[in-house]
């Protein structure tokens, strides 16, 4: 993924810095609480949730079973229908390739429709070594960039700005850009979004390269899916005369028809409306309207990895609705930021360490960012289940094992850093094993809690760091039941 | 090897030890919310369109005309983008200057025209969305897109559907579609809806009976 994040500290220090971050938390709780109510509202106008949720899960199933299948008709449909399609099999082939496409047209800007996948092979950064400048026009893309700041949500990626923030960002850097901000520019949010379409008109009337992703495209017709609601991406989908596409290869789905699932499932989850202002489908090329070049550029860059993985391959359900991290206790309190991905929250636990393996200390950590309450698991509109995902990749984490990275079947060793716990568990399990050594064990403790720390010495330092040691009773158990019950009726 | 070949291959092999999924996905969601009268949709058309602040007007054939050029005075429209197989009589009543939407135009032409009014292909009660296909009588993407204020006319009861099921059913995926369901907005901002960035800020919708 981009290198924007190489470095990061691992969850537990990047979260206990933002969570000391009260302006933070108060942007991060006023925004998730918002679109929790309106979510609930929206999804309880649709009395068949359950099935439309159940289908959702099975179409994208069925989807990745025959993978390969519905990528070559894809492609197939794509052609014929006027469209060119590149394969990448990495963050670098990508790039590589949308560079040399945008140096074709001679043209050295472009104007970006907000996407995921572009974001997670750093393109832009790519583009921008080569002397081409990308603007982002979704309007919270466009705050990041101005603020020279990282995305922290997949739907709102400023959701950690306020108004104020805000306002400050565009007086200050607009005019680095473009259009300058308008002279008295307040915090409202309607002449924030009045600047920010001053800003970028400018940009979209003169762009002749456009850069998008895509929500969806249908194997069977060869048409591609943006769902939007600013009205950036049909600018971006239509003025230019080049329109490249990145898109992951699992946002196929097989057939026209799938999309009465997720055009229902999606804009309820996300912005938890009935259906966002715009969505925008295109098939190839059509004569004197839209783009007359369209290239389609399939991304794998860890997903078939992921996709090998039983249990773990389920992330590719994602329709990147970001319900899940509005419902976070942990993303609500440490922010976007501290998970080191494009993907935060519950899904990017267990997407980041899927696509980009465990081996960074960061990727390590990210499966335990994660209270295992389970409440992404029942927002998610296609029913991943990514508390049992964390927990697999814990024990990935801590256990090591075999695992695919780029095609090739490796064996990852345990993580560095759980030793104790390991050494912790084999004691624990040696001792449970041994009824005399548990008893006088136990017996020790009680006499001694005197004595305890409140907090573990050495290896146990991080584990009590963020917990309570739990007290120990003044006599075990098994000494009481013997002393109280157990002489009575129940010595054998 | 190029990269296609390696991308499938490494498809394939992840999916060695997949067990066969050939079980048929149960479609037994509702293809519409609710039992409804074809007026009742119609109605809800109306209340969710204008629930995400489209301006919803309701004529008949004779006065659709008349309707057409009150709304444009009222906008001050000097200026109308006509896609070329608009029905003529629906901009007889009207002074404002019609611009043709040629494919010559420029972006930058597209931006000085006031006004634009189109017809629809489809339109989806339940979600307060119009469907435009790039047919004649609504025009290229775009002519929707860069001015500030859209017309657009929806025959009810034929063009109205319930669900977006039956709306998809009714489109064909071949042309471009655009689903608009309310004015531009967004949410990027403390999560408050604002109206209005990029796309028309106005949409005004004209519900016109048949004859």
């Amino acid at each position: 993924m981009s290198g924007t994040y190489l470095g990061m500290p691992a969850f537990p220090e990047a979260a206990r810095e933002a969570v000391g971050n009260a302006t933070l938390r108060g942007n991060l709780r006023h925004a998730t609480h918002t679109i929790r109510a309106k979510r609930a509202t929206a999804v309880s106008e649709v009395s068949d949730w359950a099935e439309l949720r159940e289908a959702g899960k099975r179409i994208k199933d069925h989807t990745l079973r025959h993978l390969d299948r519905y990528l070559v008709q894809l492609e197939e449909a794509v052609t014929a229908a006027g469209g060119v399609v590149h394969w990448a099999a990495d963050a670098a082939e990508a790039n590589e390739i949308v560079t040399q496409l945008v140096k074709m047209t001679g043209e050295s800007e472009v104007v970006k429709v907000k996407s995921m996948a572009t974001q997670e092979i750093g393109l832009n950064e790519a583009l921008e070594a080569e002397g081409i400048h990308a603007y982002e026009t979704d309007l919270a893309e466009l705050i990041v960039q101005l603020g020279k700041d990282r995305p922290s949500h997949i739907l709102v990626p400023a959701i950690h700005r306020n108004r104020g923030e805000i306002r400050d960002i565009f007086a200050r850097e607009m005019s680095e850009w473009g259009r300058p901000a308008p002279e008295g520019l307040t915090d409202t949010p309607a002449e924030l979004a009045e600047a920010a379409r001053l800003h970028l008109r400018e940009k979209f009337l003169r762009a002749k390269v456009g850069i998008s992703g895509a929500n969806f495209m249908v194997a069977e017709t060869g048409t591609l899916v943006v769902v939007e609601s600013e009205g950036n991406g049909r600018m971006c989908l239509t003025l230019p005369e080049t329109l490249i596409s990145v898109v992951g290869i699992e946002k196929i789905v097989p057939a026209w028809q799938d999309l009465e699932v997720f055009l229902q499932t999606l804009p309820r989850s996300s912005t938890a409306e009935r259906m966002n202002p715009y969505t925008s489908t295109w098939t190839g090329t059509t004569d004197e309207d839209g783009p007359q070049n369209f290239h389609l550029v399939l991304l794998d860059n860890g997903r078939t990895d992921t996709l090998a993985d039983e249990v773990g391959r389920q992330a590719l359900r994602c329709i990147r609705c970001s319900a899940c991290l509005n419902v976070c206790p942990v993303y609500e309190r440490a922010g976007g930021h501290a998970y080191g991905s494009v993907y935060p929250g519950p899904i990017g636990a267990i997407l980041s360490p899927q696509l980009r393996g465990t081996g960074s200390e960061i990727d390590a950590s990210l499966p335990y960012a994660s209270s295992l309450c389970g409440a992404c698991y029942e927002v998610c509109p296609v029913a991943i289940d990514i508390p049992e995902v964390l927990v697999h990749l814990r024990e990935r984490v801590v256990q090591g094992g075999e695992v695919t990275r780029e095609g090739n079947k490796v064996v990852l060793r345990p993580a560095k850093g759980h030793a104790a716990e390991r050494a912790a568990m084999r004691a624990a399990r040696w001792a449970f094993t041994h009824p005399g050594v548990l008893r006088g064990g136990q017996r020790a403790a009680s006499r001694t809690r005197r004595f305890h720390p409140r907090t573990l010495p050495g290896p146990g330092r991080a584990w009590s760091g963020t917990r309570e040691l739990p007290p120990v009773p003044a006599e075990p158990f098994r000494d009481w039941w013997q002393r109280t019950r157990g002489g009575k009726d129940g010595d054998r | 090897m190029n990269s296609r070949e390696r991308i499938l291959g490494r498809v394939r092999r992840a999916l060695a030890d997949a067990p066969a999924d050939e079980a048929p996905i149960a479609r037994d969601y509702l293809r519409e919310h609710g039992q409804r009268t074809v007026a009742q949709t119609v109605e809800l058309l109306a209340e969710n369109l204008a629930d995400y602040r489209a301006v919803v007007h309701r004529t008949d054939p004779g006065g659709l005309a008349g309707l057409i050029a009150a709304l444009l005075e009222k906008r001050g429209a000097a200026s109308v983008l006509v896609p070329p197989g608009l029905d003529e009589g629906w901009l007889a009543a009207t002074g404002a200057a019609r611009v043709a939407d040629r494919p010559g135009s420029t972006p930058g032409e597209l931006d000085r025209v006031d006004s634009v009014v189109t017809a629809c292909a489809v339109a989806i009660a339940e979600t307060g969305t119009l469907v435009l296909d790039g047919s004649p009588d609504q025009g290229r993407r775009r002519i929707t897109l860069v001015p500030d204020h859209h017309i657009c006319v929806v025959r009810v009861p034929g063009q109205v559907v319930s669900s977006v099921p039956q709306g998809l059913e009714r489109l064909d995926p071949a042309r471009p579609l655009t689903w608009i369901s309310g004015p531009s907005a967004t949410s990027d901002i403390e999560l408050d809806r604002v109206e209005g960035v990029h796309g028309p800020r106005t949409l005004e919708v004209i519900l016109v009976g048949e004859d």
